[in-house]
């Protein structure tokens, strides 16, 4: 079949992508001398063209491959992370095993990176070089397809894991909805308004909450936590660890009379943050999902002093069980989508703001409690104290975010919770609001128009940022005032602007163990502690790993509409993989050639993934192919050359090398 | 040794971290010395020691290897397997007699396209400080000494 000097045709391509190789790569030059130099290691034709992803330019490719009997194809253009599977499809339509196909990166790892014109076409030469030892050495793979398990797992019970699992459960597939708290709804559930359109929180959320507890499909496991995730795509095993509640589910009806009758009252620091109490035993609000009480062992009088048992006494069905204990459950799932949601940025560490030393610095946080129908002061606005209304506030935006201290990026919610706070302040005070903002983000819809609404009511807007609060009068006036002090920057000027409440505009921040949860699903996070996406811009909600999903605020600050399309953007994905029933997996593998194994066992403790196992009786160890994940660390640890990376073999990657230098190593060239 | 020795160094990359460094560097249009050119491999586990013979053996005269920092790599913990590897090959090649430093690792995630090509910057000077290797030429026989490790 190969004529041409023992080795596989090659064709070459080279591409423009427009300028942005062909401005700093000869283009011309590199495919001329690709046809010459390389001729010799099977390079029949090469070709250069305006955008090789275009359709004709796949035309082109898929044309030789007829015509002249293409038996390799090697892309000189961008990343393969961008179109390896773009070209390898058009060998693949024009009848060429697709793995026969390779990208060599000259515009990502060549063009965009290096200046001089002669030095980077000579290096975009050997780097194609180096793909077309490689690809000669590729040998066709076939694609492994495995079957997709129909149940989905969705971690986070937030607005966004609450909107992907009813997305899921309404097309008639099951979902494992899993969190960690006693009860689902997330942040939004504390808030009483939310922007721009003023809609009461509870209002839109509870009915979600409801349906979501009440779906045939969705099986809710609250005060959960997933400890463990084995397998790969379509085929996940998850452990969830169900903490006791010292409660029997089944018997409970949600009365809440053992929560009225609790003696113990404790500061609640989830739900309530920190301005509000719970019971010991308690449920994080009356219209809570589920409605089953936990009890909070740390503050029980039973579990700290043996003695109470109020609960039990008062339960009308005997619910109570103290004795319970946490249950470990495995469930089988096809895909995982994490929906966990934000920590909030700890006011506490901007120590010139004051928050935690002067009493009346409120956080975000707190403000929305406070202003919650159903919160600790029954949505009144009042100072620490309880009682006192404040005549003039002071709101101040991005706390912890836009700042090199803390958090570099934007917390994008912050100027649109700023104005909605102003917005009530004026409405349920009259007082004089001063809103301190270093730009003003209003982009979304509606957002803009609620901005000219605020100031239209009279809220004083101050563009700098805040230097300081204190308690430290200089005059009459500030006596028993917070002084907030800040360089107007409109103005010029710095300004002592006393006032009688503040509130920090405080922004979010990755989950505390954002790293650890990524670490068990098999994602990453960036370096500002968010999970990662797979693509920033095309592919926002998946990951580097397939089958597991992000959604929401965990893969970065978004307001509600964003973090509820993401919601939806995860589950389509999600059913598109269910409908299709299965997926095709790359087919990276390691084998062991069973003939060469000497039975040592090195490789058996080096794979991670529990896929080598040693065959006793034959003396051999062997891969399982559904669990190898092919790193190939086991193929580089084989001192019997026995185990072969299929797609990344030692040929392949030696031959690269050779390649790569054949410039400066004439002599094996 | 000439003023104007232009290094050629092999970089191995790891497909999940590093090598995506490389795309981003690339997005980002951070320039860096055109004096490296990439090996993708789909983990730094997969570093096969030979690998770096090969590439200094070839006429590289020095060898970049990098990965995911510890505790992030995409297969676990296979990292930490490259790292042994690195220490063991560092006094293979001081026992060969060439200078281990011609040989470095790196740990570069996603999202550190900066990172990675000030590395590289730093490494193409260090390697250039540290002259030409020419094994090939050394194999043929036409130089005669050999470099001494530092
Ligand atoms: C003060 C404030 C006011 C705001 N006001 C508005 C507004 O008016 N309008 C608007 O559009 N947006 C507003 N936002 C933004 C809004 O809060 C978010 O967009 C939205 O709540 C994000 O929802 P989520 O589900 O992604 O995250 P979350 O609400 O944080 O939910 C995540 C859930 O996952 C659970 N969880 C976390 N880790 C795990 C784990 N490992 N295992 C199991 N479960 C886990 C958590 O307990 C939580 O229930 C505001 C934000 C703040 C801070």
């Amino acid at each position: 079949m190969s004529t041409n000097n023992g080795k596989p045709k090659v064709g070459v391509y080279v591409c423009h992508c427009g300028t942005n190789i062909a401005h700093t790569v000869d283009v011309e030059q590199v495919r001329d001398w690709a046809a010459q130099a390389l001729g010799a290691e099977g390079v029949v034709i090469a070709r250069d063209y305006k955008f090789m992803c275009s359709s004709p330019g796949q035309e082109l490719i898929e044309k030789d491959i007829k015509e002249l009997g293409l038996e390799r194809v090697v892309v000189a253009a961008c990343s393969p992370h961008l179109h390896e599977m773009t070209f390898r499809n058009a060998s693949k339509r024009a009848g060429l095993n697709p793995y026969l196909t390779e990208l060599a990166s000259i515009r990502e790892q060549v063009s965009w990176v290096h200046t001089d014109k002669g030095l980077a076409t000579e290096k975009a030469k050997a780097v194609v070089a180096g793909a077309v030892e490689r690809v000669v050495k590729n040998e066709p793979l076939d694609e492994i397809k495995v079957p997709i398990h129909p149940a989905t797992l969705v971690v986070g019970g937030g607005i966004t894991g609450i909107q992907a699992a009813l997305e899921i459960a309404n097309a008639g597939y099951k979902v494992y909805l899993v969190e960690r708290e006693p009860s689902i709804g997330g942040h939004m559930a504390q808030f009483d308004k939310t922007f721009p359109t003023l809609d009461c929180a509870a209002c839109i959320l509870t009915p979600r909450m409801f349906e979501t507890g009440m779906h045939p499909n969705i099986e809710l496991l609250t005060w959960s936590e997933v400890t463990q995730v084995a397998g790969y795509v379509g085929n996940f095993t998850v452990t969830i660890k169900k903490k006791p509640r010292y409660l029997k589910e089944e018997l409970c009806t949600g009365c809440r009379i053992c929560v009225e009758k609790c003696p113990k009252k404790v500061i609640d620091h989830v739900y309530e943050a920190g301005i509000g109490y719970r019971k010991a035993i308690y449920t994080s609000s009356a219209q809570a999902v589920p409605k089953f009480p936990v009890i909070d062992t740390a503050n029980c009088n039973f579990f700290q002093k043996g003695t109470c048992k109020v609960c039990e006494k008062s339960c009308p069905t005997n619910a109570i069980d103290y004795e319970q204990k946490e249950q470990f459950l495995k469930v089988d799932v096809g895909n995982i989508i994490l929906a966990t949601g934000y920590d909030l940025f700890d006011a506490r560490r901007v120590s010139n703001y004051g928050y935690g030393r002067l009493a009346n610095v409120f956080t975000s946080i707190e403000f929305e409690r406070m202003c919650n129908a159903a919160g600790p002061t029954s949505g009144k606005i009042v100072l620490r104290d309880g009682q006192t209304t404040p005549k003039t506030v002071g709101i101040i935006h991005c706390v912890g975010s836009r700042d090199r201290n803390y958090n570099n990026y934007c917390s994008s919610i912050c100027c649109m919770q700023s104005l909605k706070f102003a917005h009530l302040v004026k409405e349920r005070t009259g007082a004089t609001v001063y809103d301190f903002y270093i730009d003003m983000r209003t982009p979304m819809k509606s957002y803009d128009e609620f901005y000219q609404r605020v100031l239209e009511e009279g809220t004083l807007f101050v563009r700098g940022k805040v230097a300081q609060v204190s308690d430290a009068a200089r005059n009459a006036q500030e006596e028993g005032k917070l002084i907030i002090q800040v360089e107007d920057t409109l103005v010029g000027k710095q300004r002592r602007i006393p006032v009688d409440m503040v509130i920090l505009s405080t922004g979010m921040q990755p989950r505390h163990d954002a790293k650890e949860v990524g670490k068990l699903f098999g994602i990453g996070c960036s370096s500002d502690g968010w999970f990662t996406e797979k693509h920033a811009k095309l592919d926002p909600v998946a990951t580097m790993t397939e089958g597991v999903l992000i959604a929401g605020t965990a893969a970065g600050p978004k307001d509600i509409p964003a973090s509820v399309a993401q919601g939806s953007a995860a589950a389509a994905r999600v059913l598109n993989l269910i409908m299709r029933h299965e997926v095709t997996l790359e087919p990276i593998k390691a084998i062991i050639k069973q003939w060469q194994c000497s039975g040592c066992r090195i490789c058996n403790g080096l794979c991670p993934f529990n896929a080598i196992s040693f065959r006793a009786e034959r003396r051999v160890s062997e891969i399982n192919p559904a669990l190898c994940q092919g790193c190939g660390t086991c193929v580089a640890a084989c001192p019997a050359g026995a185990i072969s990376g299929s797609g990344f073999s030692n040929d392949q990657i030696l031959a690269q090398i050779d390649g790569l230098l054949m410039d400066v190593n004439p002599v094996s060239a | 040794m000439s003023e104007h020795f232009e290094p050629v160094i092999i970089g191995f990359t790891c497909n999940w971290c590093s090598y995506r460094a490389a795309d981003l560097a690339g997005t980002a249009r951070l320039k860096y010395a055109p004096n490296v050119r990439l090996v993708r491999l789909m983990c730094s586990g997969r570093l096969d020691p030979t690998f770096v013979m090969k590439a200094l053996s070839d006429g590289a005269d020095g060898v970049l290897i990098t990965g995911c920092h510890p505790g992030e790599c995409h297969y676990v913990e296979q990292n930490y397997k490259t790292l042994r590897r690195y220490l063991l090959l560092r006094r293979l090649l001081q026992g060969m007699g060439i200078a281990p430093e011609r040989v470095k690792l790196v740990w570069a995630s996603a999202a550190e396209g900066a990172k990675l090509a000030n590395e590289i910057n730093s490494f193409v000077e260090e390697v250039r400080a540290l002259g030409p290797l020419g094994w090939p030429q050394k194999l043929a026989g036409n130089v005669k000494e050999v470099e001494v490790a530092a």
